[in-house]
Formats: C-alpha cells, structure tokens, sequence
C-alpha cells in the first residue's frame, strides 16, 4: 500500500538529502516564516514541508499532478485534515505506548508491541470507513488513487491473525534475586539466586524475630510493574524483538501517509493564513526550460505579507531575459521583490500555489541564492572572502538550466573592484544557460550590462518620488548612477555638532 | 555548625559580587565576540551566572582589579591549582547531591545520600586545608581562606561530623539481602548464602541464541535508581536491619546543615579563577601569552605587544592552527587609529582585539599580550556590520546611520568607539562622506577609536590619526600574513586576486561551469 500523493508513481524520498543550496535558500529568502505558519507549531509539519519545498521538482507535469491534489485538499479540507489526523493519531498512539514503557525492559517491549498493533488496527478501520464516506468527493489522480487503494487492500483476517499469534506470548514468572545497598540505599549489584527463604516455624509463631517481609504493587502502577519485569525478566529478548518488528512494518505505512499529507496540511494552514490577509493566490502556471520565462502579476513577498499587512505585489515581464538587474534606492523594495521570486519559483516547484494575482515562469534545474552575509561567525575570512568562498561554492553545484539570485553581491570592496568580480561573475554564468536576478547599487555594475548585452537583460529599478519617498514598486527603468546615503545622514540631522547637516 | 563568623571573599576587599560598573552591552559584548569568549569561560559550570556577571562587569575600582590580579598570580602555581580544582569538584559534587534530595521520595534514599555528600565535604575541606597549609600563598583573599580553613577543620564539630559519616558508611556496605518478586509480590529477606542462580538460566537459554541480535542487557543505574518498588525495598530493609538504619537516620538529624557557608562562598568563588585559567591553558600551551595589564586615567598613551583576540585565538588553537599577534602603541595626541590595507588581513580582528583588552582588563583578568598599557574607559561603543533583516523596512544604511549617531550622541571623551567596515552597502562617495563626518566627531571628542575602513583616505585626517594596514605576503596578492601594522594606507585592494584564489573569475568560472 502507498500513499503516492507527492510523486504518482513513487515514494517521496524523505531521507534524501536536501539540495546544498538549502541552507542559502532558508535563510536568504526567509523560509522560516512560510515553513512556521506551514507548521503552525507542528514541528513534523515544519521539517516535512521544508523538505518537500525545498527538493524542487523539475518537471511541469509532476508539478501539475501536485497541483491538482492540492487543489482537492483546498476544495474539501476537513476530510484532507481528518486523514492527517488519523495518521497523527495511530502514529503518536504508538510511539506513546513506547514512550510509557522504557525500551530498556524486554517484557515491556513485548506488551507494548501487542498494545501497539491494537491501536494502529483501530486506526487502519478508521482510514477504510474515510474512503468509503468521501472517495466520491476527490477529482485528483493522486487522492483518488490512494482511497481507492483503502478500500480494497484492508483485510481485518492479516490483523486478526497476527494478534491470535501475540497473545501467546504474554507471560510471568517469579524470580529471586540479592542485592546490596548502593550509596543511596537503591539496590546494586543483583544476582540471580536459587532456593528461596522460608520463615521457620519459630518465626511463625513469633518465637523469633521476623525474616521476610512483603508487598504486593499495584496493577495500575505501570512504573513499579516496568521496574519489576525488568528485575524477573531478561530472557525476552528475541521474541519482544520480533513483535515490535511486526508492530513497524504496519506503522510504516502511516508513517509515509502522514509525511506526504503533511505537506498537504502545510499548504492548506498557509493558504488560510494568506486567505485571511487578503493575498492574492494562484496556482502558477509552470513552463518547462526552453528560453527564460518569467511573466508575474502583483507577485508579493510571501514571508513579507505573512510579517506585515502592507505588501506591494510587482508586475514584471522578463520574458526572453536572462539577466535582471534591479536597482535603486535604499529601502526601496529591491530585496523584497527578489525574495519574492524566489519564494514564488521553489513555490511553484514543489506544486504550491504563488502569493500573485498570475505568474507564468519557466522551471529551473535548481535555485541558488548568493545575499550579502553577517560577517562569518568563524571570523577567518573578510566579508569578501566569505562571499567569494560561497560563490565558489555555488560553481561547484550550479549548472545549465539554473537560477540564480544575488543580493547586493561583491560590494564588501569598493565599488570599482566590486563592480568587475560582479561582471565576470554574471557573464560567466548567462554564457553557461543560467538566469540571473541581480540586486546591486552599484552603478557601475549594472551600467556595464546595459552598454553590453541590453537586449538580455532587464532593467528595473525602485523608484524615489520627487519628494524623496519611496514606493516599493518596481518600474522597468535603467539604473541611476546616485544613491542616497547622504540624503538619508541629512534627513536624520546627522551626528550631533555637525555644521554640515543641519543645512 | 558552622566556623568561626568571618567574611572570607575570593573577588574583593568588600563584601563580594560583581563590581557597581555598567555591565557590557549585548551587542558590545556580540560585536567583540566577548560574547563568544564568556560563555565559553562559564561554560556549564554551576556558577555560570557569577562568571558571566564577572565578566561582563568592569570591577568595581581598580583596587579590586589588584585583589583580582593577586589570586589569578597565586593560582599560577600548578599544585595549588590542581588542589583548588580538585575541591571545586568535589564540592559540586556535594552540592549536586544535596540539590537532588528534594526529589527523593524515599526517606532511605535521602539519607543514604546525604550520607554521602556529608563524606565528600568533609574530604574536599580536609584536602584543600592541608594543600592551603603547605604551600606559600600571598594573595590577601587566598590567605584569610586558608586562615579560615585552618580553624575550621580543626574545630570539634568538624571533627565528630567526619567520624560519624565514615562509621555510618561502613556499616551499610556491609549488608546483603534478598528479593524475590512473584507476579505484583515482592518479599525482602536476609540473604543466607543462597546460590548464584543466573548462570543457569544464561545456560538455558543459549539456545535461542541467533547471532549478532540487539542487546537487550539491561543497564542499571544508581541514578535515578530509586523507583517505587526499590523505594518499598528500602523500606522493608530498615526494619529487617533496623540499628544501621536507626544510626543513619541519627546522623542526618545531627547534622543537617553541615556545610559551612564560607567553604560553600569560596567554592562559589573559585569557580571565576578556575573557569577563566581553564579557558587560556591551552592558549599558553600553544605559546600566547597573558599579562596583568597596567590600567591608566592619566594620558592616553597606551599600548599592547604580542596580543591577539581571545574568543578567534581559542577556536584556533582548538584547531591546532596557529595565532598571529599584533601590537599597537599611541603616544602623544594620537587617539585614532584607522586601520586599511586588503580584506581578510586580519583588520576586523585588530579592531576585536583592542576592544576585548580594554574591557577583559577591568574585570580583573589576565589579558593577551605579553604586555600592556590601557586607559580607564566608560563605555565603548562598536559598529559592526549585521545581516539584513527584512522585518526593518526602514533600510539598512538609515538604521546604521542611526545607530551610529545614538552612539556618537552618548560618547564621552573616556569612551572608546570601534568601527568596523560601515556604509559598504552603499557608493563609495557616501561610504568617505559618512567615514569622514564620524571621524570628525570622534576627533572632537578626543576620543579613543578604531576604525576599519576600505577608503584610504580616511588614514591621513590629522595628527590625532594613526595609519595601520593588513599585510600580506610580498609577491602573493593572495596570502594575508594577518598581521597589523603601523603604516601609510597604500591605496592597494586585493579584491580580483581573491576572486582568482577562489576560482571564481570570469575564465576560471568559464572553465569550471563548462558541461
């Protein structure tokens, strides 16, 4: 039985590694603030949905499969979430049965295995009863498929037949043991004995002084029968073995359930998240990798617009355009709009919807982030260094087909020098079939591809008002060789007894 | 029982705790990687929170920096060293011990561990008076501890506490008994030399056996070894050996409240040194120095030979790898020293490190550096690049630019400001602008300043301005030597000889991104 709701035709492979762009990707586009209300406190949800949205799928009609499963999940959520829950529940009752009962006794081993395999037989019943109640409800391939497959693999005589098995193999037996005082007058070193004490009759009568003492602990103290199993019993360890193996191979399959809804989930708690700030949601329209494509409407920051209520969507159409610069003024939205594309593009790849009015944009082979960095805590390498190590390390892992975002990238040197490596850099990667996003103040830089390669690059800038505000929206506009440092030392009157700026 | 009512502090003359200063800003202490250096000295230790508010704090006057300075110089001596770690364990140990009673449901397990502590103190006090007695020490603080010690130990009190808890001890271990555990019945009994029994079940079932399977062999524990059963074994075992178990119970009584809170202060105390000594050995090992620096309120003529900062020189010696030092020296009305020269030559590291001495020498440390002259600052202020943070909206340039002007506003001639690489996010015509308006400010107030800067000619301000560069290697743009030195800025960048050294230029990327 598969679940088959990520791939048609294949598990998703949780233990892949993530791609080595991942850690770039979290935390240059801010992936913590999609994956937490993804998780909203789940932290299974958070690690399932950021692998899953980090492992990007490359293949449009993959993405679109995904799609229309979520689009099922979006349309009848409850049922969705109620077979997550059923998921949840059989796995957090297992684990909870082990949880009570430490590993470290082989007989609780063995009666957890059995209560084990009860709760995930109740939980199984629960999954059949939900596909007969709302299979009628699904369009996908992929849900369709997996509740069609509930109905008709479920067989109560496999369950049946193994707990006739396990409860054999419950048992009990007294046993005699010595023992001396530890420090804390605990018991240490025990020893199984032979024989056993036996009050005379002297003793009975009350001749002599008493010699052994009892009691007896209750059945409902589970801690005390634990510690007891664990002192009489250390001869169940094969057969304890195998029942918790039995118990595994059915929870299995709840496991990989549950890892492939998770995803679902996630999406289903960001969609109600950015449904109720009035985003705008789309599902993307996913082009494969021919020329460059990459046409948006209203295309917002989905971190951003989870933050804050006033977000700024940006129309673009980069169509045909390897490279886009964009450029202008501080604080002018410049870095929120490249976090927004490649929100929107691993989005797309892992079947998502896109916080957009539209966007139709072609698939990449894998997406990489260069941003300007905190000085590494390893405090060996100067800042431009650091960011040249990591430029290295992308060229070791990028390839045709790829996309890349630079975030004021190279400018931890003066312009001239920052302007140049930023150049080669970028020339080197259009001439290998990769795209660029390219952040930059730096005049130099961007004027270089303007004189160059015009025709390929796209040049938007933010834009300052007249009157020195600022709107975060993008305009398709070459780049100005100013920036406003000086505007802003004057605007906040400067440091105190400078002449210079109270003009 | 307690000793002799004294007041014996390991810190100052005055009754101890951290000095009345103001402790080092959080972001101070981030900027200067101090904050690297203070949870790697206070590390887990129990006193963590003494040490980091030690750390942090200037001393309360520079007298307590001599007390300090004192016992650091005492505690050189490696005997007395090992003997102070020695009862600093031993008395963690004790006071572990005694913490965990509280959770003990058992009468029996309580008194059979505060049996146990009791035997450590009086171990760890006896070892510690007899090292403080035998060897010469001359700190005042280290001096009335061993005074206070000798009295102690030697006091009846002390005496009777120590001979009850062997006795107890000796009596306990002697006992043996037996269980026998019968579905939810357990019986207690002496033990009367039943036979080994275990040996014939392993035989029994050897059988079954199946090759290399799990191990399932339990472990047991002695901490936390009491549950409810052995609880209820404890419990039958004080009757069926009823007078060790009355002797133990006696002794508790007598004695609860046995630690002294001198020894326990001193313990608390010690902890400071020890964690601070811990945290250079391996750096001396590798051949760095420390020193007691000489502190200064007069002229600013200050200076520092063969230092280094602290927090990068531990991660390195960690690594076996090895540190370069740095000196600096101002004479006369130098106040400033703006620091130019290639990227990753070890500036931003300069600036740290003359940071860190000036604030480690307050809290009464030895400093790195083979010597050093320093002022008597109020405050310091630093600058460091920080990640961009999209939750400010407001831009990264202004939010620098304000927190530069709120530092420059609160800075003080005693103040010393650090910078370090600001305005990088923006032209090079804004990034002199800006360096100049705060150099002209910090002249002004004539205070103490590093800047690190990639414009040059912010070195050639005036005779308040010192020039020092990173270096490199002579023929290999490449290779920094990581070494500081007092010289003209040079106007040189190293930016596309790094680019080359990182295979990232176009020819090399060409090469490296060919299918």
């Amino acid at each position: 039985m598969k679940a088959h709701l990520l791939h048609a035709d294949q598990d998703f492979d949780f233990a892949a590694d993530l791609p080595p762009s991942s850690a770039d990707l979290i935390a240059d586009l801010e992936l913590d603030t999609v994956l937490t209300t993804m998780a909203a406190g789940d932290k299974f949800l958070y690690q399932t949905c950021a692998k899953v949205l980090l492992a990007s799928v490359t293949d449009p009609a993959a993405i679109r499969y995904r799609q229309s499963v979520l689009a099922d999940c979006i349309a009848v959520p409850d049922v969705v979430r109620l077979m997550y829950d059923i998921a949840v529940a059989a796995l957090t009752e297992k684990r909870r049965i082990w949880g009570l009962l430490s590993s470290q006794y082989p007989a609780s081993i063995l009666s957890s295995a059995i209560n084990q395999l009860e709760v995930l037989i109740v939980r199984l019943r629960d999954l059949r009863r939900l596909a007969d109640d709302h299979v009628a409800k699904f369009r996908s391939e992929g849900l369709v498929t997996l509740l069609h497959t509930l109905q008709r693999d479920l067989d109560d005589d496999y369950f049946e037949v193994l707990s006739d098995h396990l409860r054999q193999l419950r048992f009990a037996d007294g046993e005699l043991i010595s023992a001396q005082l530890d420090r804390d007058n605990s018991g240490i070193n025990f020893v199984l004995r032979a024989g056993g004490p036996r009050r005379g009759w002297k003793e009975r009568v009350r001749i002599e002084p008493r010699s052994v003492y009892s009691f007896a602990i209750s059945p409902r103290d589970e801690a005390s029968g634990q510690a007891l199993q664990d002192l009489a019993n250390r001869g169940l360890n094969l057969v304890a073995n195998a029942a918790a193996q039995a118990a595994d191979h059915v929870s299995s399959f709840f496991t990989m359930l549950q890892a492939e809804l998770a995803f679902y989930v996630g999406c289903l708690n960001l969609h109600d998240q950015l449904t109720a700030r009035g985003q705008p949601l789309t599902f993307p329209d996913p082009l494969s990798w021919t020329s460059p494509q990459f046409t948006c409407e209203d295309l917002r920051d989905t971190s951003l617009s989870l933050r804050t209520g006033q977000v700024v969507g940006n129309d673009v159409t980069a169509d045909g355009k390897a490279l886009v610069i964009i450029t202008g003024a501080n604080s002018g939205g410049k870095s929120t709009f490249l976090r927004s594309v490649g929100l929107a593009q691993l989005m797309m790849q892992c079947g998502m919807f896109v916080t957009a009015g539209a966007l139709r944009a072609s698939v990449c082979q894998q997406l990489f982030t260069h941003f300007i960095r905190e000085e590494d805590a390893e405090m060996v390498s100067g800042r431009l260094d650091e960011e040249l190590s990591r430029m290295s390390r992308i060229a070791d892992q990028i390839g045709p087909h790829c996309l890349i975002l630079f975030n004021e990238s190279f400018a931890a040197t003066n312009e001239r020098e920052g302007s140049e490596i930023g150049r080669q850099v970028v020339r080197a990667l259009l001439e290998a079939d990769i795209r660029v996003f390219f952040v930059s103040h730096q005049f130099d830089f961007a004027d270089g591809f303007r004189r160059e390669i015009a025709d390929l690059t796209l040049f938007l800038r933010a834009p300052r008002e007249p009157d020195g505000t600022r709107t975060f929206k993008l305009v398709a506009a070459q780049p100005l060789p100013t920036s406003y440092g000086q505007d802003i030392y004057h605007r906040i009157g400067g440091w105190p007894g400078d002449q210079l700026a109270a003009s | 029982m307690t000793g002799p009512a004294r007041s014996v502090s390991l810190l100052g003359e005055e009754p101890a705790e951290p000095g009345n200063g103001d402790a080092l800003d959080d972001e101070v202490l981030a900027d200067l990687n101090l904050d690297q250096v203070i949870d790697s000295v206070a590390g887990d230790r129990d006193e963590r929170e003494l040490i980091r508010q030690l750390l942090r704090h200037p001393a309360r006057d520079l007298a307590t920096v001599s007390f300090r300075h004192e016992v650091f110089r005492d505690l050189e001596e490696p005997a007395l060293l090992e003997a102070v770690r020695q009862f600093t364990e031993q008395l963690r140990q004790v006071q572990a011990h005694l913490s965990q009673l509280a959770k003990m449901h058992s009468v029996h397990q309580r008194e059979g561990w505060f049996l146990d502590a009791a035997i450590s103190y009086c171990d760890a006090v006896r070892k510690l008076a007899d090292v403080l007695a035998e060897r010469p020490v001359a700190a005042r603080g280290l001096v009335a501890l061993r005074d206070y010690l000798f009295d102690y130990a030697g006091s009846p009190g002390f005496a009777r506490l120590a001979a009850e808890a062997a006795d107890r001890r000796s009596e306990l271990a002697g006992i043996t008994y037996l269980i026998r555990i019968k579905g939810l019945r357990v019986e207690v009994s002496r033990y009367n030399g039943e036979p080994d029994y275990s040996a014939e079940i392993e035989k029994t079932f050897e059988r079954f056996q199946q090759g290399a399977v799990k191990n399932y062999l339990v472990r047991y524990r002695t901490w936390p070894g009491m549950n409810h059963v052995s609880a209820q074994i404890a419990e039958l075992l004080a009757r069926l050996f009823a007078d060790e178990f009355a002797a133990l119970a006696g002794f508790c009584r007598r004695h609860q409240q046995f630690m002294d809170p001198v020894v326990s202060q001193a313990h608390r105390e010690m902890q400071f040194y020890l964690a601070y000594l811990d945290y250079i050995r391996p750096l001396r090992s590798a051949g760095l120095t420390f020193c007691y620096p000489e502190l200064t309120t007069g002229p600013k003529e200050i200076f520092a030979r063969e230092t280094f900062d602290l927090a990068l020189a531990a991660r390195l010696t960690a690594r076996g790898q090895p540190v370069v030092t740095n000196e600096f020296q101002l004479t006369g009305p130098e106040r400033v020293i703006v620091v130019s020269g290639p990227n990753q030559g070890g500036k931003t590291t300069f600036a740290r490190t003359f940071g860190q001495l000036h604030h480690l020498a307050r809290t009464g440390c030895p400093v790195p550096g083979q010597a050093a002259r320093l002022h008597v600052h109020d405050q310091i202020f630093t600058h460091f690049e920080r990640q961009e943070d999209i939750a400010d909206l407001a831009g990264k340039l202004e939010q620098d630019l304000l927190r530069i002007q709120k530092a420059l506003q609160a800075a003080t001639p005693d103040s010393i400001v650090i910078m370090n690489e600001i305005f990088t996010s923006t032209t090079v015509s804004d990034a002199y602008f800006l360096g100049q308006r705060v150099l002209a400010r910090v002249i002004g107030l004539d205070l103490l300043c590093v800047y690190v800067t990639f414009i040059d000619e912010l070195a050639a301000l005036g005779p308040s301005v010192v020039s020092m560069a990173s270096t490199i290697v002579p023929g290999n743009a490449a290779e920094r030597t990581y070494k500081v030195v007092r010289k003209p800025a040079d106007g040189l960048a190293y930016a596309l000889a790094i680019a080359r050294k990182h295979g990232v230029t176009y020819d090399q990327l060409k090469g490296r991104l060919a299918p």
